[in-house]
């Protein structure tokens, strides 16, 4: 992967010297190693600090969304899975295609830390990743995972190496090596259970939801300037419920809002505080959509029609009332 | 009507609303007291009072009646929202939540105010936290200096408090009252200008001390002119807006700087101000 | 010293529980979160942090502050009861403990919040010493010493005896009533662990991180800085860090309308939140940027300023693992100059 970052880096370099964008959207690093945080480069000299390694599984899409706003080129440097969501946020016009470069860059897999911590791994001072084996240097002594054993769940359903949009291409692309997990496993998990399982489950599931809203800020389909969910006049903006209902509403109302447009990135499951499986939900929505209207990609291009809606610029924006309804 | 011992601080008394006077197109003023009869609670001016729309909640109105008012509170209020347009539908003789007093006074009973030559100046609404400053000063006039009152509307039908500023305040010892609309309209001789371009027009001598009141952009106008007529910081007083919830400095949300705009606030000598954060 | 091995550690939860409603560390919906202890509970005192922090015993998500009642003109407001219920909490770390002095600076800072000193009052708080600190934790940076983390009770786990050493008149009051489950302990093995633990701490990613006490006369070099933009623009203002922080604690007071009432609560809220500054006409904070720095300029500069240097961060770590953009307090102080890694 060092090998990529150094390919992500003088891209990076000549892009932003050569004016061709003001803005490159890739990874700095934290503390940890594995603590990665998206950044938004925007000189030269500050790229010394560009990261690229196994912990780096933000989708930087979204973040196009609000330079395309304000009409700024930008570049982003996009894992395989990451091109889809690009793709539907251009679909949705919420990117310009046109002030984006898209830099596919090749990725075996990113490393859920979780999955080493969980095994009671404690006081990391540094982790080092060579081919499958991770080394993870502890002040409590060394520990030695398997990459291919500790990968964020979603890249155990990988969707291949294939990029979805990309103006160039950087390296050799890569192959994700691991028990491969099919999402539709644990949907058909849930179709098996009775009415009343499936209900007390996803009650039960949905209960833990914080509020937090990170699933919808992350998510490349959940694109709305002014989400339901902000409206204070609709009191569902959910500082506080008066039972744990609206949780549950939330996310099966978002669920809906995406049904169709969801690209199947996991992005949503991953950032959960609360470890809420929402690929489920989500994978579920896809798997019936593919069964009622014929399979069917979302990300896959940006501008095929989409089973259920289309976004087009002429459709009628609604107006939010300003008094409420009360 | 608590019924567990120690009041917590952010439970409400009762009032009843006594009067309701329309002053402007959107301004009303509400004659508050408790239900037996006189204030439900002292207070000094500047200070503010939060009042309840059960069901939406609440929000922090200047209270623009003086202290020297034995038997009630007074706020004028401007229609503007949720909670202001629950309060401009409700009739005389209605209960209402109110608790307070909050926030840092004008400070009338110190030597920053006292015995100095004063002069107000408000657009709008602005004129309400005013108000019960002029009518405590009227009430001691002899602790204060001179008073002028500067003060603009858009038109003459939003002046708030429009038979004090035309009939009583001018009559006053050595009180003068400078009024200004927007733009000029039939049936209006007095002057017309914004207040930052009247201010200097009045071409006031910069020993006195001011107290200003108003939208940001206005307050921000004035101060430049006072600045630029010899007028230093801290010559001048004036009130921070900020949305308010627990109104006691823990909720966090009027939090500007080191400042809680309900506690340490909302009244700030202008010096004050520089040394927040430009956040209002 | 005292001590109690793990074989009667059953029969302590349960003569605890009998002195109040016993909330600690177990495992919970496959986290570690602070839960009311019943039998059968999985205690859990091993894992170095819960995921979430326990402010809400004196601070709950919601809490229920008064009922309205209109009929007609008529207007009644009855405030609910302050709380009367007596609380342990055990099992609380350094960092958490400390926390709650930050809280207490808040809320029992005249005038006094009712509910608040209701619930502090009516809780023992029993500490846990940390043996295996985590790389996120940073307690140290405030000076907080997590292998004696005070409270009314400091408990030390050694091997399969919990140590455990009064400190206040509450907490030997406490430890009265249970006297006849512990036995006397030998200090040896406590200071053994202190010194280990401290050494293991030395080691650590965080453990030269120091925030620089100087800043409030750097306030306006602070905040203009370039660095903001950068910073926030990652931020997803998802509120996460605010949830699981144990010193946050803005909060929003709303009306419920429920049957022929209307009560009044107050909530958990985040200066992150896009309407947090709303107001009818304008909104200070308009972008996130705005937000995203008042929230750290708040735990970092203007809280001490105000609280005799005090920080609002006790270094508990916990927005270091749970954000998903990995971006936390430590990043930004460094960001910015306000750290110094000696």
């Amino acid at each position: 992967m060092q090998k990529i970052a150094e390919l992500i880096k003088k891209e990076a370099e000549s892009l932003l010297k050569e004016n061709k964008v003001t803005a490159v959207w890739a990874w700095q690093p934290g503390e940890f190693y594995y603590d990665n945080s998206p950044v938004c480069f925007t000189a030269p000299e500050q790229l010394d600090k560009l990261v690229y390694n196994e912990f780096c599984p933000s989708n930087l899409g979204k973040y196009l969304m609000a330079g395309s706003k304000k009409n700024e080129t930008m570049a982003v440097f996009a894992k395989p899975c990451d091109t889809y969501g690009i793709n539907q946020l251009i679909k949705d016009h919420r990117i310009k295609r046109e002030l984006i470069t898209v830099i596919g860059i090749p990725c075996s897999g990113m490393i859920d830390i979780k999955k080493i911590k969980n095994q009671g791994v404690k006081g990391i001072i540094s982790v080092s990743v060579s081919g499958d084996d991770v080394i993870v240097t502890t002040a409590y002594g060394d520990k030695n995972f398997k990459k291919s054993e500790v990968l964020l769940a979603k890249c155990m359903s990988c969707k291949g190496s294939d990029y979805m949009i990309a103006d160039k291409e950087l390296g050799e692309k890569m192959e994700v090596k691991c028990q491969k997990l099919n999402p539709e496993d644990g949907v058909k998990k849930l179709e098996a259970m009775t009415s009343q399982e499936r209900f007390a489950f996803w009650q039960q599931e949905l209960s833990k939801c914080i509020r937090c809203n990170a699933c919808r800020d992350i998510c490349p389909a959940c694109s709305c300037e002014q989400c339901i969910f902000d409206n204070q006049e609709a009191a569902v903006a959910g500082k506080a419920s008066a039972n744990t209902a609206e949780e549950q509403m939330f996310h099966i109302i978002r669920a809906y809002h995406v049904a169709g447009r969801c690209v199947g990135c996991g992005e949503c499951a991953r950032v959960c505080p609360q470890g809420i499986q929402l690929g489920l939900l989500n994978t579920k929505f896809a798997k019936d959509i593919n069964e009622f209207y014929g399979k069917y990609q979302p990300g896959a291009d940006d501008d095929s029609k989409a089973p259920l809606v289309d976004y087009k610029f002429d459709d009628v924006e609604p107006t939010i009332s300003a008094k409420g309804v009360r | 009507m608590c019924n567990c011992g120690s009041k917590d601080v952010l439970t409400p008394q009762i009032g009843v609303v006594t009067e309701i006077r329309t002053e402007t197109s959107d301004v009303k003023t509400f004659r508050i007291e408790k239900p037996e009869g006189g204030k439900v609670f002292d207070f000094m001016p500047g200070q503010c009072a939060m009042l309840s729309a059960p069901g939406m909640g609440e929000a922090i109105f200047s209270i623009t009646s003086s202290p020297t008012t034995k038997d009630y509170m007074e706020f004028s209020i401007k229609r503007c929202g949720e909670i202001t347009e629950y309060l401009h539908a409700i009739e005389v003789g209605q209960q209402i939540a109110i608790r307070g007093p909050y926030g840092k006074s004008f400070p009338v009973t110190t030597e920053a105010l006292k015995h100095k030559d004063l002069i107000f100046i408000a657009g709008g609404i602005g004129l309400a936290p005013l108000h019960s400053v002029i009518d405590y000063m009227l009430a001691n006039r002899d602790d204060y200096g001179s008073i002028d009152v500067v003060y603009g509307a858009r038109s003459k039908e939003d002046f708030v408090d429009y038979k004090e500023l035309s009939e009583v305040w001018p009559k006053e010892k050595n009180t003068k009252v400078h009024l200004t609309i927007d733009k000029a309209q039939e049936g209006w001789t007095g002057n017309v200008g914004f207040v930052p371009q009247f201010l200097k027009d009045l071409k006031f001598t910069p020993d006195k001390t001011v107290l200003l009141c108003g939208p940001p952009i206005m307050i921000k106008l004035c101060l430049a002119a006072l600045i630029e007529m010899g007028f230093a910081k801290t010559q001048v007083y004036t009130t921070l807006e900020f949305r308010m919830k627990c109104g006691v400095g823990k909720c966090g949300r009027c939090n500007v700087g080191n400042k809680y705009v309900c506690k340490d606030g909302p009244v700030f000598r202008c010096d004050e101000i520089d040394e927040l954060p430009d956040e209002y | 010293m005292l001590k109690i091995n793990k074989a009667k550690w059953a029969e302590l939860f349960a003569a605890l529980s009998a002195q109040g409603t016993l909330y600690l560390p177990a495992e919970v919906d496959g986290k570690v979160d602070f839960t009311v202890w019943q039998d059968g509970t999985e205690v859990n005192l091993q894992a170095t942090q819960t995921a979430k922090s326990i402010k809400n015993v004196f601070f709950p998500q919601i809490e229920n502050l008064l009922d309205f009642k209109t009929d007609g003109l008529k207007l009644s407001v009855e405030q609910r009861m302050l709380p009367e219920e007596d609380t342990i909490a055990f099992g609380v770390r350094g960092c958490d403990v400390c926390s709650f002095e930050v809280l207490d600076k808040v809320f029992l800072k005249e005038p006094v919040d009712a509910f608040y000193k209701a619930r502090r009052e009516h809780c023992t708080i029993v500490s846990l010493a940390c043996s295996a600190p985590d790389e996120t934790c940073f307690c140290g940076t405030f000076a907080i010493d997590a292998t004696n983390p005070g409270g009314d009770v400091t408990t030390w786990l050694v091997g399969d005896d919990l140590f455990w050493q009064a400190n206040t008149d509450k907490g030997k009051e406490l430890t009265e009533k249970i006297q006849a489950l512990l036995a006397e302990g030998d200090e040896a093995g406590v200071n053994a662990q202190q010194k280990a633990t401290k050494e293991i701490m030395a080691k650590l990613p965080l453990a030269d991180f120091k925030i620089d006490p100087k800043i409030p006369a750097e306030q306006e070099k602070v905040f203009n800085s370039a660095i903001w933009k950068q910073l926030s623009d990652s931020c997803l203002s998802c509120c996460a860090c605010t949830y699981v922080c144990p010193t946050c604690h803005c909060y929003d007071v709303r009306d419920f309308e429920i049957d022929n009432k209307v009560e009044r609560f107050r909530c958990w809220d985040s200066c992150m939140c896009k309407d947090f500054t709303k107001m009818a006409a304008v909104n200070p904070r308009v972008s996130r940027l705005e937000r995203f720095r008042q929230r750290y300029m708040h735990k970092l500069v203007y809280f001490p300023e105000n609280n005799e240097g005090t920080f609002a961060c006790v270094g508990c770590g916990r927005c270091l693992q749970k954000c998903p953009v990995s971006l936390n307090i430590v990043k930004v102080a460094k960001a910015l100059g306000v750290a110094k890694d000696v």
